[in-house]
């Protein structure tokens, strides 16, 4: 088949990301032509002020080299600016006469700085600051003269101005409104960020309005003349008071524009072979100059181009980072305010803090910070999420409490740490490391620094830091992605909600199936998806989905422990923690017999016999003749209990035996991620109930049930869910809420994480006030767990899984 | 030259599953797609010496258990951004019985 032409005006960065996503869609469907006007491969614009500032040079910030082109077998016209589209026959012609014809033509435009109509603008030393061209000339200019004047207090031209700055030139920031970047800042932050950058060494004159551009007889600008009729000395003006879409070549072509080219939520334009992206377009009345929306725009864009036809294109939330250094300052979404909203603001004049929230009922909407902007991910994930906040709202101020995070020496301010200091005690990733990988990989998202730096890619706790790192580096241009239209994993679009609920709708009973209903993009799946799908399969349709062991992570294929060494570990159960005379004989002789390297006592109350070879398991687990103590699976892992009323002088409740009868109760059963109980038989609470995923408390009269504990990476104590009187009430709660969290959380969300997302006002709804409810999600437990038996009992070993062949 | 071994029928080894084969190279690691091919690796992720028989087949790839490199079945590459190789051997199917080559 004849490939069709797709040809694309404009090589920068939104243009050059939907080509990028395009590829990775169909890498064969389309032959490209790219047309630039500049002389540069795509570059990362955003970095334009750290090469302004002196701190990167432009090899630095290219994004895609000329190679990219070539590998991808794009034919990329540089320095041809396109000038004419003839859309009757299909054909672009750029201004030196090459001409192009296409199937499908992507406008990437990009925008122009606006130049102020006054008179002396075409003076020489008066530019903008849009592209390396501005800059260089903005260098230039900096060697040879001395009095810099920026026009505009915007983030982009106080960038311009820091920059300018550091290269050695008094330099004064001109604004025509009564405080810096209104469109991002209220008053309050706006005053301590100019009194920072006045600290800095920039001058600033508010509300002045420029009249004329004032010559110095040889064609080049020497003052700046205002409407009041003062004058100061300039022999460099940066024009920063916006930017306009670069839609004349549309327009000429009949495209029908208004302040940009107008796209639909598909980002197609009035002529359905074309299509437009980036700050050239005009979508729903808004043009972004912002880099997050693009690629959203990007995204959607491609999707389209390769003829898949799903994806929309909504708006974006954006947010704003000065990329000043040593200026914290973040703002997002709506922090004006209005009659319908109310606001909750924090201000520290002498310590140099200002936090402002802005509410509508209880969803955060916007968000200005500055000084302190540790948790601004976390805020713009919620005005992203539209989350409702009620339950948190007194504490909302105070940011997301990262006490008891593990790894980072108790860091929590990014800006403050040195390059030299760890971020992921994991995977031993310094902040310079991930730094450099930012700006010379050209990341923007967490997930492409996971990928690329393996910091925040295991436990997640330093995830914060990371976000923090990637916003200070990249600016406005990172936006943490929306959880719940998150997709699963790279293999699909959907989310884990949508395949969740295409299981159940569609009684999906298999892999493939699920696969081939949802238009997976591989035809089998990842490491990601499989285990997740395997999951959700078994919880939705127990007794008729099939296992499929191929899908499960080694420990549940093989039940037990990988090593690091790729010898397993062997934890036998031990109902409540408690064990006979001739269970620990059998343990003592099973460790001599095969010469088990270490015998170890676990967290959860249980032995663990460490260092075995793989073909020694089946062996060990008939020796043993004890079942599985499941340390190893996603599923209930160990009951923990103190001795409870039984022995103790404080004892109220008998919580061995409560923990006993709820271990042999939920005892196969396949969860989430693992599930650790723990029951008390007093509040002085020996078993730890506090941290556990269901903590148990016994009281005299009855018993305390607590949910969404962790003791793990982020310590967190579990909220009190409701206290019954009887031993089968407590069996029922904690069954239903299992079930709750096996039905509906996401794979490998622990309870924490899963209680954290939908809150715990939705548990007590389905668990507690509704007892019918309550009930039934019981029954669908026991139903899952009937007939379910022992994985290390002799029926149920595949030998083939064991053993090895040899030559 | 190559010298092939008869190690195994294709049915022996799972469908997206691994056997280890032990040689007096050390074990190696085959795999079978779901297509029904067959590749052999040097059980030994290039990172950190995981045993990539126990990993997850998915394509023509194989996640490590250890730190979920992703490593192509049939020359040993790690999937970018990591880096790094472990050795592959020349494996056949003929008449459903596998042979491998230790050359």
């Amino acid at each position: 088949m004849k490939k069709m032409k797709l040809v694309m005006v404009g090589n920068g960065m939104a243009g050059v990301r939907t080509l990028e996503e395009l590829l990775k869609l169909t890498p064969d469907l389309y032959d490209i032509t790219v047309f630039g006007a500049e002389p540069y491969p795509n570059y990362n614009r955003i970095m334009l002020s750290p090469v302004l500032a002196g701190e990167q040079g432009i090899q630095d910030i290219i994004l895609n080299d000329i190679d990219w082109y070539k590998q991808n077998n794009i034919t990329l016209h540089l320095n041809k600016k396109v000038a004419h589209i003839a859309r009757k026959n299909k054909v672009v012609v750029a201004e030196d006469g090459t001409e192009a014809e296409y199937d499908r033509l992507l406008l990437a435009t990009g925008s122009s700085s606006f130049i102020l109509p006054v008179p002396g603008k075409e003076l020489a030393g008066v530019v903008g600051y849009r592209d390396i061209q501005d800059t260089n000339a903005m260098i230039a200019a900096a060697e040879k003269y001395k009095h810099a004047v920026v026009i505009g207090g915007g983030l982009l031209g106080l960038e311009a101005a820091n920059g300018l700055a550091l290269r050695g030139m008094d330099v004064t920031v001109v604004h025509i409104m009564p405080w810096l970047m209104e469109r991002q800042l209220d008053d309050n932050s706006a005053q301590m960020l100019q009194s920072a950058l006045q600290a800095k060494g920039l001058k600033f004159m508010l509300e002045q309005q420029t009249q004329e551009l004032v010559s110095d007889g040889q064609g080049r600008v020497k003052s700046i003349r205002f409407k009041d009729g003062n004058e100061i000395p300039a022999d460099l003006v940066v024009m920063a008071v916006g930017i306009r879409p670069n839609v004349a070549l549309a327009e000429a072509a009949g495209i029908y524009c208004n302040r940009g080219i107008v796209v639909s939520d598909t980002m197609q334009t009035y002529d359905p072979s074309i299509y437009a992206v980036g700050e050239c377009v005009s979508h729903r009345g808004t043009a972004y100059g912002l880099v997050a929306p693009l690629f959203d725009m990007a995204k959607v864009c491609a999707n389209h181009l390769a003829r898949m036809g799903i994806a929309y294109y909504q708006g974006s939330v954006t947010s704003t980072k000065l990329k000043v250094t040593g200026v914290d300052l973040f703002s997002a979404g709506n922090f004006t305010g209005g009659n319908e909203t109310n606001q909750i603001v924090m201000h520290d004049v002498t310590g140099g803090k200002y936090k402002k929230l802005v509410l509508n009922n209880n969803t955060l909407i916007g968000a200005v910070m500055y000084g302190d902007t540790k948790d601004s991910s976390w805020y713009f994930q919620m005005i992203r999420d539209g989350k409702n906040v009620a339950e948190i709202r007194d504490q909302l101020i105070f940011g997301q409490s990262h006490l008891g995070n593990a790894g980072s020496q108790g860091q929590n301010l990014a800006a403050t740490m040195t390059n030299a200091m760890e971020v992921c005690g994991c995977n031993g990733v310094c902040k310079g490391t991930i730094v450099k990988a930012i700006k010379e990989k050209g990341l923007f998202t967490l997930e492409d620094v996971r990928k690329h730096t393996k910091a925040s890619a295991s436990c997640g706790s330093c995830t914060g830091l990371v976000e923090q790192i990637l916003a200070s580096t990249v600016g406005g241009a990172y936006a943490p992605q929306a959880t719940t239209v998150k997709p699963l994993c790279d293999c699909t679009t959907h989310s884990h909600e949508e395949v969740r609920k295409a299981i159940r709708e569609e009684k999906l009973i298999s892999i493939p199936q699920t696969m081939t209903f949802l238009n997976w993009n591989t035809t089998n799946g990842c490491a990601k998806c499989r285990p997740a799908l395997n999951y959700y399969l078994l919880c939705a349709w127990p007794h008729e989905a099939k296992d499929d062991p191929q899908s499960r992570f080694i420990n549940e294929r093989a039940n037990a422990n990988i090593q690091k060494d790729g010898t397993f570990s062997v934890v036998p159960r031990m109902y409540g923690g408690i064990t006979t005379p001739q269970q620990l004989r059998r343990i003592a002789d099973v460790a001599e017999k095969y010469n088990v390297p270490t015998v170890k006592v676990t967290g959860g109350q249980r032995i663990d016999l460490l260092g075995i070879k793989k073909a020694d398991l089946p062996k060990i687990w008939a020796d043993l003749d004890m079942p599985s103590g499941y340390a190893y699976a996603k599923a209930l892992r160990t009951v923990k209990t103190c001795v409870g009323s039984e022995w103790c002088r404080f004892g109220v409740q008998d919580s061995t035996q409560m923990g006993i009868d709820i271990e042999r109760a939920f005892d196969h059963m396949w969860m989430p991620h693992k599930f650790k109980v723990a029951v008390s038989g007093c509040p002085r609470n020996c078993a730890e109930s506090g941290i556990k995923d269901v903590g148990i408390i016994g009281v005299e009269s009855g018993w305390e049930i607590y949910v969404a504990g962790n003791g793990g990476i982020k310590t967190v104590v579990a909220q009190f869910l409701v206290k019954v009187k009887t031993h089968d009430e407590v069996m029922e709660y904690t069954g239903a809420f299992a079930q709750l969290y096996r039905e509906e959380a996401h794979y490998l969300d622990r309870t924490v994480h899963y209680v954290e997302r939908v809150g715990l006002d939705h548990v007590k709804k389905h668990v507690v006030e509704n007892a019918a409810n309550r009930k039934a999600l019981y029954a669908r437990l026991l139903y899952a767990l009937q007939g379910a038996t022992n994985p290390w009992s002799k029926e149920n070993i595949n030998v083939c899984e064991f053993e090895s062949l040899a030559i | 030259m190559n010298t092939w071994h008869e190690v195994t029928t294709l049915e022996e080894i799972p469908p997206l599953g691994a056997r280890v084969v032990t040689t007096k190279q050390g074990d190696i690691a085959l795999f079978r797609t779901a297509e029904g091919e067959v590749f052999a690796l040097l059980d030994r992720c290039p990172h950190k010496g995981g045993h990539l028989s126990q990993g997850i087949v998915f394509g023509k790839k194989v996640t490590c258990p250890l730190h979920s490199w992703n490593i192509c079945l049939d020359d040993g590459k790690a999937v970018a951004p990591d880096v790094g190789c472990t050795r592959s051997y020349p494996v056949k199917v003929e008449n459903n019985v596998v042979y491998l080559s230790l050359a």
